[in-house]
């Protein structure tokens, strides 16, 4: 039995074949619509999400399972102070598998050492969101094609954006990556992530301004600042427009460059951008289920 | 100066000098009931300097804590007056309640009964990070 709670754990052979039955299920959906009959997914959502959840139980849906849980942990027995562990032992009774979200960083980890059902990492605090990179990885390869030799640039908060420090994770393992980190001296790339890039000879660069980066980027990846990450509400106010994407600035970019941001976007790009046809956010949230598909197959061990 | 040399129980050789009394702290030596000597600054061919810990009982010594705090060290074990075991110890690739996490953020700063779990990512800088939320030990 697998768990997923850090994208480092699927090999780069593992992720292949993720997309590819990601790509058949695009392709094929039908062939999929019974595979989970009678299989149930608990989502356990202690901090609010509205794409993740809801993008968990349409895969499920679509799959032909069934779906139990909760959304936020005023509705669960987290509210009378009953431990990760004991929540995961008692949901195993329930379901097949576990989709958790929480905002304490490494709950989903003492979840899976706990239940007898895989387990999946729909998000801990500011560490690690599996399921998006999973989500961010289909995107480029459907409309780059594959993932070596690309510029990706990386905008906003990269020291508590969580899908930022699993797409870099993710992205490591290809030929020829280069990462152009953009963020405001705060908010800049923790130092045990740019010590595992510099472990693994992967050339970044680090700089404050998205106008002067954009010309050389296949992939654009802006994040949010998020205020629930923020003990200070004035250091929230003071960081959270600091990149605002535009039509402006992007008459500087590639043709071909890819927009994608994990969502939800609060002011980082202007509602006019969502034109442009360089913009992939919308379709990142689709790419996002379809991949959540294949990975349940994966973890509940159904054959394609 | 002489110390008596012991029947049955440990030497923990090689300390780097100045750590003996923090390993004697760590590992809770001031609890036992037997003889324990703590000797500083021995002259040593190889160290220069080193300390030594003598304990005069089967104690069963916690290599992690050990191997955490001064990796190059030894533990003798003593039979019968004779050296009936040698072991290198070197860094410890988990360690289970030696730190503790300092992220607010962590599942086991909320949940205190957990337990604390660090484990070795890089062996060459001495890093150990948090087994839940990878934060750095301090």
């Amino acid at each position: 039995m697998r768990s997923l709670i850090d994208i480092s754990e699927l090999t780069v052979k593992e992720l292949d074949s993720l997309i590819a039955t990601a790509n058949d299920i695009i392709e094929n959906p039908k062939k999929y619509s019974e595979k989970c009959r009678g299989k149930k997914l608990a989502t356990l959502f202690f901090e609010p999400s509205t794409r993740t959840r809801l993008s968990f139980e349409a895969a499920m849906y679509e799959l032909g399972g069934n779906v139990l849980g909760f959304s936020e942990s005023q509705s669960s027995s987290a509210a009378k102070g009953e431990s990760v562990a004991d929540t995961a032992k008692t949901v195993s009774c329930y379901a097949d598998i576990i989709a958790m979200r929480h905002p304490k960083e490494g709950a989903p980890l003492v979840a899976s050492i706990n239940a007898s059902v895989p387990v999946i990492n729909a998000g801990d605090g500011g560490h690690n969101h599996p399921t998006q990179t999973l989500a961010d990885l289909l995107t480029i390869y459907r409309e780059k094609g594959g993932f070596n030799n690309l510029t990706v640039g990386l905008c906003g908060d990269l020291k508590f954006g969580r899908t930022v420090h699993s797409l870099i994770a993710a992205l490591s393992r290809y030929t020829g990556i280069k990462f152009v980190l953009i963020s405001p001296t705060e908010l800049k790339l923790p130092s045990y992530v740019k010590d595992g890039l510099k472990d693994k000879g992967i050339p970044y660069t680090e700089t404050d301004s998205l106008e002067n980066s954009l010309k050389d980027l296949d992939i654009l990846y802006m994040t949010r600042v998020q205020r629930e990450r923020f003990f200070n509400e004035e250091d929230y106010l003071r960081l959270k427009d600091t990149y605002i994407l535009t039509p402006e600035k992007l008459k500087n970019a590639n043709k071909d460059m890819k927009i994608l941001h994990p969502l939800p976007r609060v002011n980082e790009i202007s509602v006019a951008v969502d034109s442009d046809p360089r913009a992939c956010y919308f379709k990142q949230v689709l790419y996002g289920k379809y991949m959540r598909m294949a990975l349940i197959l994966m973890l509940l061990e159904i054959e394609e | 100066m002489n110390i008596d040399s012991i029947k049955n129980g440990i030497v923990i050789d090689h300390i780097t000098a100045g750590k003996g009394m923090e390993i004697y702290k760590l590992l809770g030596l001031d609890s036992l009931d037997c003889s324990v000597a703590l000797i500083k600054n021995v002259a040593s061919r190889k160290m220069g300097k080193k300390d030594i810990i003598k304990i005069d009982s089967d104690f069963d010594v916690d290599t992690d804590i050990l191997g955490f705090v001064d990796p190059d060290v030894t533990v003798n074990i003593i039979k019968d007056g004779k050296t009936a075991e040698k072991k290198t110890i070197g860094l410890p690739e988990r360690l289970t309640n030696v730190l503790v996490c300092k992220n607010p953020r962590c599942i086991s700063v909320t949940e205190q009964e957990l337990p604390q779990i660090f484990k070795l990512t890089d062996k060459e800088r001495r890093v150990y990070r948090c087994l839940y939320c990878e934060t750095k030990a301090k």
